[in-house]
């Protein structure tokens, strides 16, 4: 089975991020890392490929910097990567995103999409789906968990109330939740291995795709301002009574 | 200006977020629609009227998953109906149809919206990041429908005067392999109290808890008080309990009276799902944890142990 997964490279989520003064973007370190959430839409694609005697390319649209995040998800065990930096493409929205993605999956060719449900910086929430739309596929979304069997996928999608079990035949794209799987930990010889793995990095007109950035994204930010501050609240050092001024606030309250 | 709201049908009632949603779109514009996806029950008919639709476009399902047919509908719709404005909610089947719908029609999607506003034909909608300290205000500058995607509890749902909706049935058209997903089974998995979007008191847990037997005592308090059980992603991920137990950006928005957070560092990611709740209780051992910036009342201290005394403390009074 040749799968897709679709990864991304974020600024480290332990520093905040930034937005230039001029344009408002992201500003976007050299070396960022892979979105943690993503580590589980790799390794589902593994085990399948494992199982399938398959293949893994990973497809990302982010600054490539020094490959660091493309190479992290190599390192778990992905066979190649195609990664799309363009500088025309800053300021793009979800819908030029996911043009561009679905184009290089589509010069690829791939029987099973996987992507996170949203990416830990961007999170528009949409991306996979129009994708999806794009391939002509359908989508089988917020999976925390997938069995293939045949060439039918089946996963458990997460509802606000539980679970619904759902499925259908390749080929299909998927967003699995985190927590879906465990993620492998990459291995020595997969951090060796993944410095001499390809990366290829089309251009958008290599993909075809025109109109991109924020222009071709017909979206525009207009203005960035800091949102009301929330009033200092009262802190406590608990010596033994502290639960005491929590049962005043509840009675304060009125909730007991 | 037209306004359509996506309403997904769950157990015979419109998503508490399509109601909110139907409560924004009157304010903006005068011709209301909802797209109902669902059984179509007279009940959740008659909450889109009541809440503002004056016309429902109503689509059955059956055992598809809705999100490809639901888009080919919308799109022939729109196409003839010309609405400016269709409105989705942050959660699961509304951002599948809203993704496909956007991409169908080749039309951009303003995603994670808090705010929607309309001055001089021109829409914009505002953006919480970096965990809601800044406001990013973006406006769409292409043609109409204008797609936008509002995270839950934004707006308050309030019925209005609105009387039974004129109701059109919808057929999905043949969409061939894009629309083959098919549901074969549904659970509920949710706990027993009341519902977490719906709660007036919610005790959260955080990874701080220690361990899922420890997290014992965030079900024992919220027992106690009524509440409804809330966790972080980590405490979720680590399969203490079940997703739909998740507050935060990947999981719910939540606006309760009094939100306690036990052992929750408050990374940006739970942040943004109870920072505007009413009044905010932090139990956490590290007094930078950045929990502490948005707690009315922060307790530095040991989780194991504060929580038992409290516990034992409103256990004495009854």
């Amino acid at each position: 089975m040749k799968i897709a997964v679709c990864v991304k490279q974020i600024p480290d989520p332990a520093t905040p991020y930034e937005l230039d003064s001029e344009n408002h973007f992201v500003v976007r370190p050299d070396d960022q890392v892979l979105d943690d959430t993503d580590r589980y839409g790799v390794e589902v694609g593994l085990q399948l490929a494992e199982a399938t005697e398959g293949e893994v390319v990973l497809v990302s649209m982010s600054p490539a910097g020094s490959l660091q995040g493309i190479r992290q998800a190599l390192a778990m065990g992905a066979d190649k990567a195609i990664i799309i930096d363009d500088e025309a493409l800053r300021g793009s929205g979800a819908l030029v995103t996911a043009r561009i993605l679905a184009a290089a999956i589509k010069s690829e060719g791939a029987d099973l999409v996987i992507a996170g449900t949203e990416s830990t910086d961007g999170y528009a929430g949409v991306v996979p789906q129009m994708m999806a739309e794009l391939l002509d596929m359908p989508a089988l979304t917020f999976a925390r968990k997938l069995d293939h069997h045949d060439g039918t996928i089946r996963i458990e999608r997460q509802t606000s109330g539980g679970y619904d079990v759902v499925e259908a035949t390749l080929p299909v794209l998927v967003t699995v939740t985190s927590g879906a799987v465990e993620p492998r930990y990459p291995t020595f010889k997969g951090i060796m291995q993944a410095k001499q793995k390809p990366i290829d990095q089309p251009s958008c007109a290599d993909l075809g795709v025109e109109s991109v950035g924020s222009a071709g994204s017909k979206q525009e930010i207009v203005e960035v301002r800091a949102a009301p501050e929330r009033a200092a609240g009262l802190k406590v050092l608990d010596e033994g009574e502290a639960h005491l001024e929590i049962v005043k606030l509840l009675e304060q309250a009125k909730v007991v | 200006m037209q306004i359509w709201v996506f309403a997904e049908e769950t157990d015979g009632a419109p998503t508490s977020l399509a109601l909110e949603m139907l409560t924004k779109a009157r304010s903006l514009g005068d011709d209301i629609v909802a797209f109902l996806v669902g059984p179509g029950s007279a009940e959740a008919l008659g909450a889109l009227g009541a809440h503002g639709a004056s016309t429902v476009y109503h689509l059955d399902p059956g055992d598809a998953l809705p999100s490809a047919g639901a888009a080919a509908a919308m799109a022939e719709l729109a196409g003839s109906e010309n609405p400016d404005l269709i409105l989705f909610g942050l959660q699961p089947t509304d951002r599948d149809v809203a993704g496909r719908l956007a991409a169908r029609m080749g039309l951009p999607v303003l995603s994670n919206a808090v705010d929607i506003v309309i001055d001089a034909g021109s829409t914009s909608v505002i953006n919480e990041i970096l965990g809601g300290a800044t406001l990013v205000e973006t406006t769409f500058s292409g043609s109409k429908p204008h797609f936008v995607v509002v995270r839950p509890k934004s707006f308050t749902a309030e019925p209005g005067d609105g009387g039974d909706p004129i109701v059109v049935p919808v057929m999905a058209p043949g969409i061939g392999h894009a629309g083959s997903a098919t549901v074969i089974e549904s659970h509920a998995e949710e706990s027993e109290g009341p519902k977490l979007e719906e709660a007036e008191v919610i005790v959260s847990g955080g990874r701080g808890m220690g361990s899922q037997e420890q997290f014992g005592a965030v079900e024992e308090l919220a027992g106690l008080l009524s509440a409804a059980i809330g966790a972080t992603r980590a405490v979720v991920d680590a399969g203490w309990v079940p997703y739909s137990f998740q507050v935060g950006q990947t999981g719910k928005t939540v606006k309760p009276s009094v939100y306690f957070a036990l052992g929750i560092s408050g990374a940006m990611q739970h942040l943004v799902g109870m920072k505007d709740s009413g009044t905010i209780i932090a139990v956490n051992k590290d007094e930078e944890a950045p929990i502490f910036g948005v707690a009315d009342l922060g307790i530095v201290g040991d989780v194991h142990k504060v929580v038992p005394r409290l516990i034992e403390a409103l256990r004495s009074r009854n």
